[in-house]
């Protein structure tokens, strides 16, 4: 089944390694977590957001993965870039919930930390990504138990038909402390790839 | 009061994340906000956390933290005078 639309470009970040449109671009083989590795590729790539150290792991996973992705599309920062997000992934925010829960379970030491708290919704990473790249957009976040294709294929299609997007930077962040992937798409009316359930799939499991 | 400006100056850079800056890099008058360190709404509320945390220092009114962390010779000063431990 052809689509309309196409994928212009994808990029993964796990184990450890980042690659764009299948070519690894970065690993780190000796971090020995994911902050550690992030911290290494952000200096790395000289993204320059220093609000970078001051974020939580998906955040910083979803910024990693849609810089390379954005920084190749040589955006105009004086310009409105109408690219819509729409990610999803399985456990929320729920790395960072723990951290903000350890801080007020115990009534005799009640001290929450506002620069955790701040971080307690999955979506506060798109909105990391919106400012860093001045996107003033629609954006959706969705809680899956696995990489849903369809949802994000149907989601994505629907955006770009009815207008409300010209691209739409789409993905899975999932991050919860031990383990972390990302798998990020940018669609568009350019590329090579189409833009199916079956394609997206395939560079998904790339 | 130096000793307690060198410790807000290393408790500063651990709990708010100042990754490219050092103990030295913070002159006593510094401005810690806005063109100075660069510190943000969220910081001032970390801030007013610390404040209770360490010293017993509560601040009710978050306004009252604009003056209060004006600097790290403000901060050491006020401090001294409040704090209940």
């Amino acid at each position: 089944m052809k689509s309309e639309f196409r994928i212009k470009s994808f990029c993964h970040v796990k184990n450890n390694t980042i690659s764009f449109n299948g070519s690894v671009i970065y690993e780190n083989l000796e971090s020995p977590d994911f902050l550690a590795f992030a911290k290494a590729a952000y200096r790395n790539f000289d993204i320059k957001y220093s609000k970078f150290f001051k974020m939580d792991g998906l955040s910083k996973l979803a910024l990693l993965a849609s810089d390379v992705i954005l920084k190749n599309e040589h955006l105009d920062s004086q310009k409105e870039n109408n690219i819509a997000i729409v990610f999803s992934n399985k456990s929320s925010s729920l790395d960072t919930d723990r951290k903000h829960q350890s801080s007020i379970e115990d009534a005799d030491n009640y001290y929450p930390s506002p620069a955790i708290f701040v971080y307690t919704l999955p979506n506060i990473c798109i909105g990391e990504i919106s400012i860093k790249y001045k996107l003033h957009s629609e954006n959706s976040f969705f809680i899956f138990d696995s990489f849903n294709a369809e949802h994000l294929l149907n989601y994505s299609n629907s955006l770009l038909s009815i207008g409300k997007a010209d691209e739409v930077l789409c993905g899975w962040v999932e991050y919860n402390g031990t383990t972390y992937e990302a798998f990020m798409y940018l669609v568009s009316k350019e590329g090579i790839t189409q833009h199916t359930k079956q394609d997206i799939i395939k560079l998904y499991t790339i | 009061m130096e000793v307690l400006k060198q410790e807000l100056k290393e408790n500063i850079i651990e709990q708010l994340n100042l990754e490219d800056i050092t103990v030295e890099d913070i002159a006593d008058n510094d401005i810690l906000f806005g063109d100075g360190l660069g510190l943000d709404s969220i910081d001032a509320l970390e801030l007013i956390v610390m404040l209770d945390k360490n010293y017993g220092i509560k601040l009710t009114d978050p306004k009252e933290g604009r003056e209060i962390f004006g600097s790290i010779e403000i901060m050491a000063k006020y401090i001294t005078e409040h704090r209940t431990k």
